[in-house]
């Protein structure tokens, strides 16, 4: 195999062979193994053309036309989003707490605008709409000829797109074929830069079917290729052979499905087809926004039992979740800020000696008769696993929670998120008698951090501090971390329940 | 305030209070719940 810039195997040409070949990491006898988080990588797309097929823009747009033109006048440039320090803290240029030292607004900010940064990278949307098209299979996205001849020329210089992928881009077509496209049929859905300039569309793939409709679809599509750059990056960061990849894990939210079986799933298998995984099998794991921290769970138990030596646990954007607070946004003449895709990437394996640990001794659990109540579910996560190690609230040097951007959810009114979540947690140490009262402030600044992640549903809960402790702890500056995230199971009108998961990232002795 | 033969909506918040948890306060002081919705605000 062909060696790419970036010094690993050309991993995007499936191997030659279709019959099974057994992954060197995959296990031939049982063992236990104690699980580590072996690397953890990010991706973000800056997307201000998608901005309009947000749920809520979309929606809005449709009762309200004229919206658009304040909607357009309020999307952010590319080097602002890239220069943006939340983004920045989300992709490991800067440590979260950095964020204590730089008052707000964080958007009128100007400073350094890395596209690479130590854990991903951020994507113009232009190269963005190039990956839709490589990661589609059927035929689904249609771009204008003359747009792919420019993103050519720009992918060439990546080095996680390979030829293989360059060919999958196609010739094209005439951008007045994609306006008739368009014009033709509803059931067609513009792909259009900020400036308003179409450069392409998504088709539906049934005319009956709401599960296949273009907007389904692009969502779908989008969380896709988004955990697939995320997924290329940490192989490639790690150096791992995508062909050792025995197992692979999705969590993204989208319903990847028919009107059959709607939501049927295994994304995971379509993300690790396009990273060149010719010898992995996969499947979805779906909790809402709980759900990484479930398929990381499930990842290290799988490690641990013996039955693979490595599980990768991919999460893809959440394209729906664009623009859900552009009203408040507008409304306070600040930038539309959700207008990024983000994804991540986690490789979990067995114990390296030098990778911290992820303690399955540690698990906290919402239990069904546990209570909905924030006191109760903080309970179940933090609480009772500290007790049950023997370990004080202090013990634990940083808690990632829901870590969503407050400037992003408060013009809403939505609140301070992350800060919610952090004082929970000190009110429970007071309850304990680990700390006083007028302690409380000072424990969450030491003990948490400002909220940073886009408002990206399940890829802000707490995962987004994940490379950072890996960093912290590997270095010997953290000795261990809790990750908790909650899941708003009843958004699904099933149950009144919610969800909530935790675990502590220890360091390796 | 008396919340005795009230009707109430009831509106939660998934990072705050839920929904739930508004209705069983509000009925122990008499009133009668005609909406209970708990939402996700991120």
């Amino acid at each position: 195999m062909a060696t790419l810039s970036c010094g690993w195997s050309n991993v995007f040409e499936l191997p030659k062979t279709h019959c099974y070949t057994r992954p060197t990491n995959m296990q031939t006898e049982t063992a236990s193994k104690a699980p580590v988080i072996q690397g953890v990588r990010y991706f973000l797309a800056h997307t201000p053309g998608l901005v309009q097929h947000g749920s809520k823009p979309s929606r809005d747009l449709m009762l309200d036309p004229g919206l658009a033109t304040d909607l357009a006048s309020h999307l952010r440039s590319f080097s602002e989003a890239a220069a943006y320090l939340p983004n920045r803290a989300f992709l490991g240029g800067i440590y979260p707490d950095e964020l204590l030292k730089t008052p707000r607004p964080w958007y009128r900010l100007n400073g350094e605008y890395p596209r690479w940064n130590p854990h991903g990278e951020i994507m113009p949307e232009e190269e963005f709409y190039g990956l839709l098209k490589i990661g589609d299979s059927f035929d689904l996205v249609w771009l204008d000829e003359d747009f792919i001849k420019d993103i050519l020329a720009t992918f060439a210089d990546h080095p996680l797109i390979s030829k293989y992928d360059l060919e999958k881009l196609g010739q094209g077509h005439p951008n007045l074929k994609i306006k008739e496209m368009l014009t033709e049929s509803a059931e067609r859905l513009p792909l259009q830069l900020s400036d308003g300039r179409t450069v392409g569309c998504v088709v539906g793939a049934h005319d009956q079917d709401a599960t296949l409709t273009p907007d389904v679809l692009l969502e779908n599509l989008s969380c896709k290729v988004s955990a697939a750059m995320a997924f290329r990056t940490l192989m490639s960061q790690l150096g791992t052979d995508p062909n050792d990849i025995p197992y692979v894990i999705n969590c993204g939210e989208e319903a990847v499905g028919e009107r059959y079986q709607r939501g049927g799933g295994n994304l995971a298998k379509g993300i690790a087809e396009m990273c060149g995984c010719g010898n992995a099998s996969g499947s979805d794991v779906k909790a809402f926004c709980c759900g990484p921290v479930h398929a990381m769970v499930m990842a290290a138990a799988l490690v641990n039992s013996g039955v693979y030596r490595q599980v990768a646990v991919v999460a893809g954007c959440s394209l729906a979740k664009l623009g859900m607070k552009f009203r408040g946004h507008l409304d306070h003449d600040q930038p539309v800020l959700e207008d990024v895709l983000a994804a991540t990437a986690i490789m979990i394996g067995e114990d390296d000696g030098i990778s911290p640990k992820l303690r399955l001794d540690s698990l906290g659990r919402h239990t069904v008769g546990a209570g909905s109540s924030q006191q109760a579910i903080m309970k179940c996560l933090v609480s009772e696993p500290l007790e049950r190690l023997g370990l004080r609230f202090g013990d634990v040097d940083k808690y990632a929670t829901e870590l969503h951007n407050p400037e992003v959810t408060e013009p809403g009114g939505s609140g301070d998120v992350p800060l919610l979540n952090y004082r929970m947690i000190a009110a429970m140490a007071t309850v304990n008698k680990e700390i006083a009262k007028a302690e409380i402030p000072a424990f969450v600044e030491e003990h948490g951090m400002l909220g940073y992640s886009p408002t990206q549903g399940h890829i802000a809960s707490a995962v987004p501090f994940l490379a950072h402790a890996v960093d912290r702890i590997k270095a010997g500056e953290m000795e261990r971390a809790m990750f908790l995230a909650k899941g708003s199971l009843f958004l699904g009108r099933m149950t009144q329940l919610s969800d909530g998961m935790s675990f502590i990232l220890e360091k390796n002795h | 305030m008396d919340l005795k033969n009230k009707k109430i909506i009831a509106l939660g918040e998934r990072d705050g209070v839920q929904g739930s948890a508004i209705s069983l306060c509000v009925r122990s002081a008499g009133a009668e719940v005609v909406l209970d919705v708990t939402h996700c605000f991120v």
